[in-house]
């Protein structure tokens, strides 16, 4: 643990404790316990069955594709796959909760133990357990703001497959929260198990904050609930632990309480005091049997998955020659990865990987556009990289050539010869060039004869400038040598 | 032909539907009118002669097509916790007020598509909680049984309406619910047939829950025949209960005249209680009897943990109870008592639209789920559930069946054993063993008491052995020749 890391409180130093439950919403067509539709945005209580209004004698019947998701995220966390799990009922009253209960998994969930590497900035990385994932529904939404004096219900979301993604309380900071949140989105979304769209509410995170003096026992810690970004789960932290010093600064002590990050405020509130805390009375749902397992079915799925992030940015290291810090960038959304391995294929994977972080996401990002839609596909920016790879163009000229490209929709080679911005390596003609800048400028040749060295950088600026840029740089750098030692 | 449907089965409606003796309409007609002059009797909560007789008219056109099924235009009375679509369904609680469903259960679906009529939905005790039928917010039921000064007796519960129904003679069959006892206790006190199948033989899909890990859909019938009847339309696996089995319907009538040659039939030593009703330990003797005199073999059995098992009972039953009626919240269908703020409303609406009976159960189910008394009692009442699940099947590898009384007593005076609880659950001892470990076992009229009360025996089978069971049952029927029925009292 880095000194970095701790918090300078009146009293001294303290270190922020951090463990996250993740609600990750199961991409699937159909919801967990009922064929209802899943799709986001559909007009309120259309996408509602018999059994997620909880009528009469309706009864659940899992979805096997959920269940199967579920196992694929946690292989892809490389996590223990439980082959038994069990379906519990969590009891609680509110209105739009219409069974009266969640169904959840308490004591025994379908993947126990596991790991997620967080890529830090200096390229490192550290290890964050993940103590399990369950499945279980999510509620409907309350509506208050439709009516004065009503709250409306809708149930759309009822029922919806949720995976809790729960992990140990191995963060320390704000930012490795950032990072965790990240990476899980990254490793769902390779897995195609989650869509991990936060602003639609498939992903949002319960996050556990506590603070301790380094080194000493945890603290008490509290849940802030429900936040629904990166950004307002890193505010939610620095603002939740200086909260907590201060009150431990100032002689109180932490009540374990769930809270609310208020993102207009900034600041984290009570919801519910301890008296008022739920007691759930758990039991295992005498709807549903438990789930049972073939090892041989786990091992199916282990040999359909993808390459997954970690795997991928290893092997862009050591087969592309990537930094730890480029390679995790191209792989934090496969979509980036599968479009840098396009471009780099054939070429040089560091000239590549220059081009598509560097210029190219950052024309991309101006233009507001998915990588999909963008005028610059993976064959056009290769294009333009063969052109710097033969010496048609120099890296100063291609990054005109890129702008030309992304304002014109042409290929870099067209935009070369039409503007006749081809590179020009015929020491000739370069010469020729040299001469009428010396011819034009004796005064200063002078100069630079009796020892004003200072003077060659102008000579390099002139020559370039009469050959409309095109000239190559090495080949001006020499015979100017050769030409003003006379 | 004027048809008096007292005088018939089942199996001889069938027969005289075949033969043109009458019609499904004529038949539902005079089963209707039976219907309505039962009115004292309080067996109905919703009446359906309409859509009776639409049904029978097909019913009779299917016939004339040659297009009969298995119960085509056979009419039968329903217990209002199955779902039947656009008609009112109430668990007989008051906070299922107004509630039509749109859907249909998958146990009465099966019962029309195979040519069944439905006369109506009948009464129950509230959400199937009580062994008396008085727990009902539309009232008790009054069992057709009198006592011998006229004093009006319980029909047992919780499917009281159906076993009143049945022997009343107005529906040739009935739909019950078992969770403990509530189609066996019933049928018992009313001198009529019922099963409760295996326990995931018949759908429970669409049938207002009660305890899921125990409730049990199954016929009530005047005969054996006609339960097997009954039971060969309902049961069968239904994708959309989890809990159903997949496991094919064998033919429950065609072995049924089989005997008993060479069946093993346990007596458990346990089911011999304190201070048990005389009369009943004498039946149980009779019954024995009887069996070994067709040509079974009567052997001692122990279930040691017998003892236990209606503490655990009234443990797992009113947990899930607690859980399962908790979508009963205002919100969405039946009964809203408008407050303050939801938790008022909530407070308001099952306060008012739960009964007592619900209330207290809840309450139990509750406090044994709670934080610091799970272990001690919801867990420990699972573990006991196992070990008399265990005790069973020792048993069932040394005999076929099991041989027991049904209920400690005949039908009682309404009202008797309304002060306390405990003394109403007693009457559930004989048949929460075989719920608990998820048994059939079916209650077959043996014989009246002094009071000239009709009790029932029961026969306990193995997992989806039902139509071994029948056999049995249909065996110890003919040598117990019981042909009583009650003084039609309420038509004069």
């Amino acid at each position: 643990m880095a000194e970095k890391d701790y918090i300078q409180g009146a009293t001294g130093a303290w270190e922020i404790v951090i463990g996250m439950e993740v609600h990750a919403q199961v991409s699937s067509k159909s919801k967990l316990f009922s064929g209802a539709d899943t799709t986001f945005g559909a007009e309120p209580n259309h996408q509602v069955s018999l059994v997620d209004a909880a009528m009469p004698g309706m009864l659940p019947v899992i979805n096997a594709y959920c269940v199967e998701q579920a196992v694929r995220t946690g292989l892809g966390l490389k996590a223990q796959i439980n082959l038994h799990s069990v379906f519990d009922r969590k009891n609680y009253f509110y209105a739009d909760l219409p069974q009266g209960y969640q169904i959840s998994q308490y004591l025994q969930p379908i993947v126990g133990k596991g790991v997620l590497l967080l890529d830090m900035p200096d390229g490192s990385t550290r290890e964050i357990g993940i103590t399990r994932l369950h499945l279980e529904q999510d509620a409907g939404k309350s509506l208050h703001d439709q009516s004065p004096r009503e709250s409306f219900i809708d149930l759309n979301r009822s029922g919806v497959a949720l995976m809790e993604i729960v992990s140990e309380p191995d963060m320390r900071n704000s930012e490795e929260a950032g990072l965790y949140l990240k990476k899980l989105r990254t490793i769902v979304r390779y897995l195609g198990t989650c869509d991990g769209n936060m602003d639609e509410g498939s992903m949002r995170a319960d996050v556990n904050v506590s603070v301790r003096k380094p080194g000493g026992p945890l603290g008490t810690r509290c849940e802030i609930k429900n936040v629904n970004s990166v950004r307002f789960v890193q505010q939610a932290i620095e603002y939740e632990a200086r909260r907590q010093i201060e009150v431990l600064e100032d002689g109180g002590k932490i009540d374990q309480e769930t809270r609310l990050f208020d993102t207009g405020k900034g600041v984290t509130r009570s919801m519910r005091s301890k008296e008022e805390a739920h007691d759930y009375r758990y039991f295992p749902d005498p709807d549903l049997m438990p789930l049972e397992f073939e090892q041989s079915w786990v091992d199916g799925i282990k040999a359909t998955l993808p390459e997954l992030p970690d795997e991928k940015k290893a092997r862009f290291i050591e087969k592309l020659g990537l930094s730890p810090y480029d390679a995790s960038v191209l792989v934090a959304e496969k979509e980036s990865a599968d479009f840098y391995e396009k471009v780099a294929k054939g070429r040089d994977g560091k000239l590549a990987a220059n081009w598509v972080i560097g210029d190219y996401f950052g024309l991309l990002n101006k233009s507001g556009q998915s990588m999909e839609d963008f005028v610059i596909t993976a064959e056009k920016l290769g294009g333009l990289i063969d052109l710097i790879a033969d010496n048609t163009i120099s890296t100063r000229l291609a990054k005109d050539v890129f702008a030309l490209m992304v304002e014109t929709g042409k290929d870099a080679a067209t935009i070369v010869e039409e503007k006749g911005m081809r590179q020009v390596t015929d020491t000739g003609a370069i010469e020729k060039v040299i001469d009428e800048v010396m011819a034009a400028n004796p005064d200063k040749v002078a100069e630079y004869r009796s020892g004003k060295d200072k003077l060659f950088g102008f000579f390099v600026g002139q020559t370039m400038k009469a050959s409309g840029g095109k000239a190559n740089p090495n080949a001006v750098n020499e015979l100017l040598k050769k030409k003003l030692a006379g | 032909m004027t048809v008096n449907p007292d005088s018939l089965t089942i199996a001889s409606a069938l027969d005289g539907l075949a033969k043109k003796d009458f019609t499904a309409v004529e038949l539902t007609e005079a089963c209707i009118k039976a219907m309505q002059a039962a009115r004292p009797l309080n067996a109905v909560i919703t009446e359906t002669p309409d859509k009776a007789l639409e049904m029978a008219k097909a019913a009779d056109a299917r016939r004339s097509k040659g297009e009969a099924g298995l119960l085509d235009g056979i009419p039968l009375a329903i217990k209002d916790l199955f779902a039947t679509e656009g008609v009112l369904t109430t668990a007989a609680s008051h906070i299922l007020d107004g509630f039509k469903p749109a859907y249909e259960s998958t146990a009465t679906a099966n019962l029309w598509k195979a040519g069944a009529v439905m006369l109506g939905k009948l009464n129950l005790d509230e959400f199937a909680m009580g062994s008396s039928n008085e727990t009902s917010y539309y009232g008790p039921v009054v069992n057709p049984w009198r006592a011998k000064d006229g004093t009006k007796l319980v029909p047992g519960g919780s499917s009281g309406g159906s076993a009143a129904a049945v022997s009343a003679g107005f529906a040739l069959g009935a739909t019950g619910t078992d969770t403990g006892g509530s189609i066996r206790q019933p049928a018992s006190l009313c001198g009529i047939t019922g099963i409760k199948p295996t326990y995931g033989r018949v759908s429970r899909w669409g049938i207002v829950a009660f305890a899921s890990s125990l409730d049990q859909a199954g016929p009530m019938t005047r005969t054996v025949r006609d339960s097997a009847l009954m039971l060969q339309a309902m049961a069968g696996f239904d994708p959309k209960d989890s809990t159903s089995v997949d496991r094919p319907v064998p033919d429950y009538v065609a072995n049924l005249e089989g005997g008993v040659k060479g069946m093993r039939i346990g007596i458990p030593r346990e089911y011999r209680m304190d201070g048990m009703d005389a009369e009943i330990t004498t039946l149980w003797e009779q019954g024995k009897q009887w069996l070994k005199e067709a040509g079974a073999e009567i052997v001692d059995i122990n279930l040691p943990h017998t003892h236990y098992a209606l503490a655990t009972y009234y443990i797992v039953a009113p947990a899930e109870a607690s859980s399962n009626l908790a979508r009963y919240d205002g919100v969405r269908f039946g009964l809203r008592v408008p407050g303050k703020d939801l938790t008022e409303m909530y407070e308001n609406t099952r306060g008012e639209g739960f009964g007592r009976e619900v209330q207290r159960r809840i309450m139990i189910g509750t406090y044994v789920l709670s934080a610091g008394y799970y272990d001690a009692y919801y867990t420990k009442a699972q573990k006991v559930r196992t070990l008399i699940r265990k005790d069973f099947e020792q048993a069932f590898q040394r005999v076929d069946a099991i041989l027991t009384p049904t209920a400690p007593n005949a039908a009682f005076p309404i009202g008797m054993k309304n002060d306390d609880p405990v003394t109403m659950y007693l009457n559930d001892v004989f048949t929460v063993p075989t719920s608990l470990a998820g048994l059939p076992g079916m209650s077959v009229p043996a014989g009246l008491n002094s009071e000239g009360l009709p009790l029932g025996l029961q026969l306990i089978g193995k997992p989806f052995e039902e139509a071994q069971l029948l056999r049995l049952g249909r065996s110890l029927e003919k040598v117990a020749n019981y042909t009583a029925k009650p003084f039609h009292w309420w038509e004069s």
